[in-house]
């Protein structure tokens, strides 16, 4: 890339303008030509801080979103309530401030980049100067800016640009492989030392050896399973309900990297002990899981681990985190990606059995002869403690990011339960202004229960119906939320269950959805609370919380 | 003096209701939009703009029309029409029995569009709004600015050679964005329903921009890059396929909350509203000076409250008027 000289002042303008483009565009080669017009015209410093922010790397937090709320309320001299309702019907907080302060008195002449490294400034000020930088910011960007300059500060860039579309325009923008670009910008680099020359070169790529290979991801089995062709040809393992991670230890340090590209080695200090048996130059692909007497525990476990600072021993005791380890992706510092599956999972097995160490598990592979044998074995997933089966070619070489074809997920089937729908609330994002988000009822003797939220699972026209009933048959409020008559009832799915003391229902469901509309029912027809408890019994693991 | 029945707004001293939902004998209409101008009822009486639309839309019915700012007699009820600035013909309704003044004011907008009449505030001691756009994030752009706009997006569409298809509800915003793209000089396709209700009001006297109907077996060629103006109905249908590729916008007011354009999944959102905004709806409330107003269609919960903390009595009215597909 040559070196630019652009000018710095229109850079949040361009932003902003490129975070409309994105939002607006229906289709991914508009996308695609908007991020490279782009990162050909914005200043340099700036693009870093996109790549950053667009592959989830936000800053830390200075501003609270209460601060920003009270300011907003400040500013506008509308009532706490009035604000509050207008955020529910637009479903962003960023979005909302932008649309109710009064009109700017001046432009900005800034970059993206010197609004965010100002905002990272302010983390150790004291709340008038956080405040007086946030008015002034205010008061010199238009809408639009406004959007994003408070995205800057609440986080989470989900404005319809995944990681796959930034990954090809950089690739296009500096003819490297997709592959290749996947990987430069995995791990831990800081946008503010790192420039965009030094990201995208693989030789400062080589400085950093936490880095984690790209995951290779894959989509559920589409169709029959004989159109696999010959079962021997394929390795099948149990999908398990954990964090997807790699292990990766290199230049003697340990380092644990989520699915997500979160660096998560302080989460899981029972890895530690890994630290002095593993050889150097290595990268194991897994899961990360709690395990106990035997056999893998619910995920609701698992999360009672995530998103803590500190661990107790109780919870060390209580969720024994384990790494089930199925690929093996570098080896005596090498790169084994493109070794066929076979090969890598070989070597994993005999380095499995080498290490010993009570913590490294290997996930084991099912055994099977034929696709009606799998399929047997599929439907007993639950009495395994694992989510379905995961289904590989065993000539296969380990891909960047979600392909079809070599690999394969295989759930099993979801439980469900008819329900009735009791409340509704307004939804977020494309779903703003409707209520999408509902709560759901069993029959308790002659009472209806409370017991799940469901988001997804309706038709974007379904969902306008559903909501046009909500709109016309509100019966009370409270705050965003709308109680309605138990008229309309629903199919929902769930992949597992657990006891839980804090839901009144007494159950907690894993990945609660709506399956369908069952109007050819009614509230009468719906399950129990018994036919819960039911399935309770029969699928849920140790309780929850 | 008017009450509010499962049939609609009635007045009982005259014996007559205002934009009922169910049939009527006798039914004032504040303007031709479906969801105001209902069938089925024996007698309409309408502003004249309003009368060769409701006979367009309901077929040979009969109607009694009477200009803005005539008082008419209904059993000692006086009734007038004064004009609400939402699309042609479209009216207040006052309403006035011993001393006693009600206004409904339909869907209004306060902002001039040059077509539809200028909203003209009325005195009254009790006021029904709407509230379509009633929390403060609805708050227009100059529309003179949006005009820019929407004329620049054809412009670069037909430098990047696609069509530009604007979706618009057939009476009201396709009449203002016709307008708008007059002054491109170019000739400006209309899908059938936009077509009609723009014929209609040409022989009905108004001085509009005419539209070119699409023949039926189309030269494609010619309607590359062309300007489409169409009903929201005819996104995604194969009619659009005549015009090659395309880019589609929606002008409404809803298009200015992000996920709301989103959720349309069309390439660009215009906010163009036919109705007030929070400060024009909060304006008009204030110019009728009324002692107590009722809320109809929208946010009227929010809008109520507001105006309650005001010191505006307000109630909020549930009513079968309002749908998001109008705007």
């Amino acid at each position: 890339m040559e070196p630019k000289n652009r000018n710095s002042n229109t850079g949040m303008r361009l932003f902003a303008e490129l975070v409309k483009q994105l939002g607006s565009s229906t289709k991914t080669n508009d996308k695609l030509a908007a991020l490279l017009s782009y990162f050909e015209t914005a200043p340099e410093a700036d693009t870093i801080w996109v790549i950053a922010l667009f592959t989830g790397r936000r800053p830390k937090r200075t501003v609270s979103s209460t601060y920003l709320r009270e300011w907003c309320i400040e500013q506008t001299g509308l009532s706490a309530w009035l604000f509050e309702e207008s955020y529910h019907t637009v479903g962003d907080l960023a979005e909302t401030i932008a649309l109710l302060l009064p009109p700017p008195t001046n432009e900005s002449s800034h970059s993206l980049q010197t609004y965010l490294e100002a905002l990272q400034a302010l983390s150790d000020q004291e709340v008038e100067a956080k405040k007086s930088f946030v008015l002034h910011a205010w008061d010199e960007l238009n809408r639009e800016e406004r959007f994003v300059f408070n995205k800057l500060i609440t986080g989470g860039f989900r404005i319809g640009v995944s990681q796959q579309l930034l990954v090809q325009a950089l690739a296009k923008l500096v003819n490297l492989e997709q592959s290749q670009i996947a990987y430069l910008i995995s791990g831990q680099w800081d946008p503010r030392q790192t420039s965009l020359q030094q990201l995208l070169s693989s030789s400062y790529a080589a400085t950093d050896f936490s880095k984690p290979y790209p995951f290779y991801l894959c989509y559920p089995v589409e169709g029959e399973l004989e159109a696999l062709g010959n079962p021997a040809e394929w390795q099948a393992e149990w999908k398990w309900d954990g964090i997807r991670g790699q292990l990766i230890k290199r230049n003697g340090e340990l380092f644990v990297w989520s699915r997500g590209e979160e660096l998560i080695t302080e989460k899981f200090p029972e890895y530690q002990g890994l630290l002095n048996t593993l050889p150097d130059g290595l990268v194991l692909d897994g899961e990360i899981l709690p395990f106990m007497e035997g056999k893998p525990m619910p995920f609701a476990l698992l999360q009672t681990r995530i998103g803590r600072k500190n661990i107790t021993k109780k919870q060390l005791e209580a969720a024994p985190i384990h790494f089930f380890a199925y690929d093996l992706l570098e080896w005596e510092g090498t790169d084994w990606r493109d070794q066929p599956l076979q090969q890598r999972r070989t070597k994993l097995e005999a380095l499995v059995a080498q290490v010993q160490h009570p913590k490294l598990l290997l996930s084991p592979s099912v055994n099977f002869d034929t696709w009606e044998e799998l399929a047997e074995l599929r439907s007993r997933s639950r009495e395994f403690v694992a989510e379905g089966i995961m289904l590989k070619k065993k000539d296969s070489v380990y891909q960047v990011g979600r392909k079809r074809g070599d690999w394969w997920k295989w759930k099993t089937d979801p439980m469900t339960i008819d329900a009735v729908l009791i409340y509704a609330q307004k939804g977020h994002g494309r779903r703003s202004n409707l209520y999408t988000d509902y709560t759901f009822a069993v029959r308790k003797d002659d009472k209806l229960l409370a017991f799940t939220k469901a988001y997804s699972g309706l038709t974007d026209k379904e969902l306008l119906e559903v909501d046009a009933f909500v709109k016309r048959n509100a019966l009370e409020k409270f705050g965003p939320v709308r109680t309605v008559p138990a008229e309309l009832v629903f199919e929902i799915a769930f992949e597992g269950i657990a006891a839980s003391s804090r839901h009144k229902s007494g159950v907690a469901l894993r990945f609660p959805r709506i399956l369908r509309w069952r109007k050819d029912k009614t509230v009468q027809d719906i399950n129990t609370l018994e036919d819960l408890q039911q399935l309770l019994q029969q699928f849920g693991n140790e309780k929850a919380d | 003096m008017l009450s509010f029945t499962p049939s609609g707004i009635y007045c009982s001293q005259g014996g007559f209701y205002i934009d009922p939902w169910k049939p009527v004998e006798k039914a004032v209409i504040t303007h031709a939009h479906s969801d105001h101008a209902r069938w089925g009822s024996k007698q309409y009486l309408c502003h004249p703009d309003t009368a060769p639309l409701l006979q367009l839309r309901l077929g040979p019915v009969e109607v009694q029309s009477q200009d803005w700012g005539e008082q008419l007699d209904i059993n000692g009820v006086r009734v007038s029409l004064h004009p609400a600035g939402h699309i042609i013909g479209s009216s207040q309704v006052r309403v006035e029995y011993k001393g006693e003044v009600w206004v409904v004011s339909g869907d209004y907008k306060v902002v001039s569009d040059g077509i539809s009449g200028d909203f003209e505030p009325v005195a009254c001691h009790h006021f029904i709004t709407e509230s379509t756009f009633g929390l403060p994030i609805y708050q227009w752009e100059d529309q003179e600015i949006i005009y820019q706009q929407i004329r620049q997006w054809v412009l670069d569409n037909q430098t990047a050679g696609y069509s530009s298809v604007l979706l618009a509800y057939s009476l009201g915003k396709a009449q203002r964005l016709i307008s708008c793209l007059a002054p491109l000089q170019q000739p400006i396709y209309a899908h059938g329903a936009i077509a009609n209700v723009q014929e209609k009001l040409i022989d009905s006297g108004w001085k509009l921009t005419p539209v070119v109907r699409v023949p039926v077996e189309p030269n494609r060629n010619q309607l590359k890059g062309s300007i489409v103006v169409a009903p929201p109905s005819a996104d995604g249908s194969s009619w659009l396929k005549k015009f090659g590729p395309v880019k589609v916008a929606v002008c409404s007011g809803w298009m200015q909350v992000r996920g709301n354009a989103r959720r349309r999944n069309v390439d660009a959102g215009f906010v163009l509203s036919d109705h007030a905004d929070w400060n024009g709806l909060i304006t008009a409330v204030k110019a009728t000076g009324a002692s107590s107003v009722y809320v109809t269609h929208g946010f009227q919960a929010a809008f109520s409250r507001y105006l309650t903390e005001q010191g505006i009595e307000a109630k909020e009215i549930q009513t079968a008027y309002g749908t998001e597909e109008q705007e």
